[in-house]
């Protein structure tokens, strides 16, 4: 295994913007990794190897000739979850019903990526539209977890999360709408943040939820997250639901984290998450985590938020409202998949037949579920009365951001668990998202960074730290703090505890 | 136009048993430069699927952004109607699947409208005013257009296969509501062409929108309902749609009323339908028949974010408001002097906006009228157009009018420039020097002609130096010809009797 991979995406960009390492050989590293590992991990759904060596030569040239590089990032390969559109590289969503659906244009995050010089090595695996916590909702297979090939990787963004624990790239990108970048951080061992909504353009990113769902960075490192958050986030005159103001400083409030100075910052122990669903090596390195942040200087207080209790089911009204309506569009008629276009069908039944083949059953679930929750004469009962639960959530963390800084919590009720365990029992399946879904419902920012391994099964666990609208500087800096006490404490990376992987020969 | 009786009834029969109610719909495509949530452009006849996008495609992970100048025009248009404007409003999905709707639901406005509660004026032929009530007007995105081809009416019903062109999709659309109209009896059919003619020159004063019934920028879905005489229960109403000109309103209003009362005094029930007007037999038919009531699911679009037009924008918007079309009729009756019924004539060939223009444009009240009201009426009339869709402007009016003033044309010259202009053939300007149709006004081209005419008659020509000045005319008559009716045939008279002292 190349060390290359091994390294960090700060210290590639040192490597390679200084001359030291090409961004080709970076790239061709992580793609021989793909190459080698991928059948056993199955992270990707599209290499593009043109396109990224490419992307690497261009980087290269503007080096030799002494040109300043494009970004703190240029040259840094990088996994983008399948639901971005990708000009002239396909995009599935992990759907058949999008099969071999090659965009004409680029989501407004792929072009800044590519404008940062960033080398977007292909497009990763995920749960259906997004739809799960596990990845196993693809119509085009499982992501197997790097700690335990017969685990999930979390979802929906398994894909991302799989190719950051394998060491396939060193960045990925995720998108969130109830967990989906911080639950597959948590059960791989990684980072993952969820901005503020509105932080990160939406344009070309297929939606699952609109009100929900958020693109952000996925990375091994605290540092290396907050530099890629800094490339993809900002206003986007294409997306009204953008923020027009800048991207908090997260990179410098990395860097002062990491410092490991955590006096004068009060943290908040949300007391609702534990309880019945948690597993006890999951509560215990919580606990730890939170007595390396009192040890780092963190007043630490409990917090009550009585309304996240509501937030799941809430959660699963709202979401599948939206996607009901924002999935209507795939009928057959102007792109992907038509089925039972013969015979004399009418248009009408080929749109039938084309989305009874091309959904698969949690989306046709959802589909169902929201669909219902806005039929006239239920729509006050379901939909009303979920948005106001989510006032009620946002008022929680409004309440509970006036005593504190930042919030606490384990990211996920369990480490990864075993491939198929929940897949015919979809309530045991959604409750993977009871930590993660106020922040989505609020539209705050929270990240998951990695809190040690569950003595229970000696799998990762995750911390979540959750931060107030536009204040992502708070939790960065505490995540990064977090995260060199506790690989000081390990001996180094926390990564580095993922077992080598068989390399199929 | 052949209607069997057990269709309808006597339409003197349905006024004695009932009573119409009347709701009208109309649809306004803005005039925008592009559409309503992305830059594509929206002029009317480019090729098929030409000016469409990601967004206006409704492409996976596409999102829309509100036009601010559609915006802007719905605030306008709502405050010409004497409309509320909402401080805060949302845009709410429309959901329902149908091929000619990229996303399979419908960008509109549900329970919070941008303009509700105003009311419009009208002036019926006859000089009687209805106030007809709005309820709401809202913004939405048009659809696509569908070509069923194949099968025998054109419709999606029976066709072999169909043809989708985007262009349209995305359109910024203005749906104005009424509330029910009500008490109107007999002249429903006239109030609800009054009414969409009142509307339609609105908004042309206001400058948002094409308004041609023709090519779809403005169209009209009647709802009518009938209910017993006396009753104050409203009975099932239809909507008819596809009534594409003022003429097709009335019509398709009072065929549904006889329509109904036939099946209402034949025991039966209304349904609650989609009716489909046809302009060749006048008559309405049923569409589709849906098995259940369509529940369109409205929510919130959650990827726009709330229009709030501040008090001090909508104030601005307000004194952007041009001279509205009753009060300019009241304003150029004093200005021009009108009787009552001079101005009704006027009214109603839809001529007061292209004759106060005419006059702008420098010409006299009259001349403008004259030109307008008999010319041009006819000249439309014949063509079967509406007056503003001559292919003539106020201003080439008054630029011919001008020229008769300052005798450069005879009346006769003049309607053969407009005749040119009509023709295309470029400003009158231009059609006159083309047509080479400027009067002789060179006294000695006419001394020549006149010379050359009494040498050619010297009988005539004594007849005139012997005092019968009436045989003047022929001479005249001679010169005209020789200058092919470009001469001042007064002047020329003038001119004779001198030579011939």
């Amino acid at each position: 295994m190349s060390e290359l991979i091994r390294l960090t995406a700060a210290e590639l960009a040192a490597r390679i913007h200084s001359g030291e390492v090409s961004s080709v050989e970076v790239t061709r590293a992580h793609l021989d990794r793909i190459a080698q590992i991928d059948p056993a991990v199955h992270a990707f759904l599209h290499v593009d190897t043109d396109g990224a060596l490419a992307a690497a030569r261009a980087v290269d040239e503007d080096v030799a000739a002494g040109r300043p590089v494009a970004s703190p990032l240029a040259g840094v390969p990088l996994a983008l979850k399948d639901v971005f559109t990708t000009e002239g590289i396909p995009t599935t969503c992990g759907s058949r019903i999008l099969q071999n659906w090659v965009p004409p244009y680029d989501a407004t995050l792929v072009r800044k990526l590519r404008e940062a010089g960033v080398v977007v090595l292909g497009k990763t695996n995920m749960d259906e539209f997004a739809m799960g916590s596990s990845t196993e909702n693809s119509a085009y297979g499982v992501t197997h977890n790097p700690w335990d090939l017969d685990r999930i990787p979390g979802g929906s963004g398994g894909g991302s999360s799989a190719a950051l624990a394998a060491f396939e790239a060193p960045l990925a990108i995720g998108t969130d709408t109830g967990g989906s970048i911080r639950q597959p951080a948590s059960v791989t061992g990684t980072v993952g943040v969820k901005p503020t909504y509105g932080g990160v353009s939406r344009y070309g990113l297929v939606a699952f939820s609109s009100s929900l769902d958020q693109g952000g960075p996925c990375a091994r490192t605290v540092l290396d997250a907050a530099l890629l958050h800094e490339v993809i986030g900002g206003h986007d005159p294409l997306d009204s639901t953008s923020i027009d103001a800048p991207v908090p400083p997260v990179v410098a409030a990395a860097r002062e984290g990491a410092a490991g100075d955590l006096r004068g910052v009060r943290v908040g122990v949300v007391r609702e998450f534990s309880g019945e669903w948690y597993q006890a090596g999951v509560i215990s390195a919580f606990n730890r985590a939170v007595d390396v942040l009192r040890e780092l200087g963190a007043e630490v207080v409990e917090v009550s938020c009585p309304h996240f209790d509501y937030g799941l089911p809430a959660y699963y009204l709202i979401a599948p409202s939206e996607c009901s309506s924002n999935l209507a569009r795939f009928d057959a008629m102007r792109y992907g998949l038509r089925v039972g276009d013969e015979n004399g069908n009418s248009a009408e039944q080929v749109m039938s037949l084309t989305r009874e083949a091309g959904f698969g059953a949690e989306v046709k679930r959802r589909i169902m579920i929201g669909t219902y929750a806005l039929s006239s004469g239920y729509y006050d009962a379901y939909y009303g009365q979920a948005q106001k639960v989510r006032t009620l959530i946002a008022r929680d963390f409004a309440a509970a951001f006036e005593n504190v800084d930042v919030l606490v919590s384990p990211t996920t009720p369990t480490t990864a668990f075993p491939i198929g365990e929940r897949v015919d029992d979809p309530v045991a399946m959604y409750r993977a998202d009871l930590c993660t879904i106020p922040a989505n419902l609020a539209g705050t920012p929270a990240m998951s960074v990695p809190a040690g391994l569950s003595e229970q099964d000696g799998l990762p666990v995750g911390l979540q730290v959750m931060a107030p609208a536009l204040q992502e500087q708070r939790m960065y800096r505490v995540a990064a703090a977090y995260e060199v006490a506790r690989d000081r404490a390990e001996g180094g990376p926390f990564i580095n505890r993922v077992p080598e992987l068989e390399v199929a020969r | 136009m052949t209607l069997s009786t057990s269709d309808v009834l006597d339409y003197d029969e349905v006024l004695e048993r009932f009573d119409p109610v009347l709701g009208l719909e109309v649809h306004v495509e803005l005039s925008t430069r592009t559409k309503m949530f992305c830059g594509c452009p929206t002029t009317f006849g480019a090729e098929p699927n030409t000016q469409v996008c990601p967004v206006c495609l409704g492409l996976p992970g596409s999102l829309p952004v509100v036009n601010g100048k559609a915006v802007e025009s719905a605030i306008r248009i709502g405050l010409a109607l004497g409309c509320e404007i909402a401080p805060w409003c949302r845009f709410a999905r429309k959901n329902y699947f149908y091929p000619d709707m990229p996303k399979n639901f419908q960008t509109s406005q549900y329970d919070e409208p941008i303009a509700f509660n105003g009311e419009l004026v009208l002036e019926l032929a006859d000089g009687e005013t209805v106030v007809v009530g709005i309820e709401r007007a809202h913004m939405e995105e048009d659809t696509g257009k569908s070509l069923h081809v194949g099968g025998a009416t054109g419709r999606i019903h029976g066709a072999e296969h169909s043809l989708l062109d985007y262009n349209r999709a995305g359109v910024p659309l203005i749906e104005i509501v009424t509330k029910p109209i009500v008490g109107t009896g007999a002249r429903a059919p006239e109030v609800a062409r009054a009414y969409v003619t009142a509307l339609r020159d609105l908004l042309r004063a206001l400058d948002v929108s094409d308004v041609r019934m023709d090519q779809g920028s403005l169209r009209c879905d009647a709802n009518v309902s009938l209910m017993p005489k006396g009753a104050t229960v409203f009975g099932t109403r239809t909507e008819t749609k596809n009534v594409n000109s003022l003429r097709s309103v009335e019509r398709a209003v009072r065929y549904e009323m006889t329509r109904q009362a036939a099946v209402l005094v034949g025991g039966g029930e209304i349904l609650q339908e989609t009716r489909h007007f046809d302009e060749s037999t006048g008559t309405t038919s049923a569409g589709r028949r849906k098995e259940t009531s369509e529940d369109y699911r409205y929510f919130p679009e959650p990827d726009l974010v709330p229009i709030a037009p501040s008090p001090e924008w909508v104030e601005e918007l307000r004194a952007t408001l041009p001279e509205m079309p009753w009060q300019r009729r009241k304003r150029v009756q004093a200005d021009w002097g009108l009787s009552d019924l001079e101005l009704r004539d006027l009214v109603n060939a839809g001529a007061i906006d292209l004759v106060a223009a005419t006059v702008d444009a420098g010409a006299s009240p009259d001349q403008a009228r004259a030109w307008w009201g008999n010319y041009l009426a006819q000249e439309a009339n014949s063509r079967g157009v509406e007056l503003p869709d001559l292919p003539i402007t106020p201003a080439q009016v008054a630029r011919v009018a001008a020229l008769v003033a300052e005798g450069t044309l005879t009346n006769k010259l003049a309607r053969e420039v407009v005749d040119g202009v009509l023709a295309g053939e470029g400003e009158p300007d231009a059609v006159v020097a083309a047509r080479g149709l400027e009067v002789v006004s060179d006294d000695s081209a006419l001394y020549a002609a006149i010379d050359e005419a009494l040498a050619a008659q010297p009988d005539v020509a004594d007849k005139i130096r012997g005092g019968k000045v009436q045989a003047a005319g022929a001479i005249v008559g001679a010169v005209m010809k020789a200058t092919r009716g470009q001469a001042d045939a007064k002047r020329v008279r003038e001119l004779v009797l001198e030579r011939c002292g």
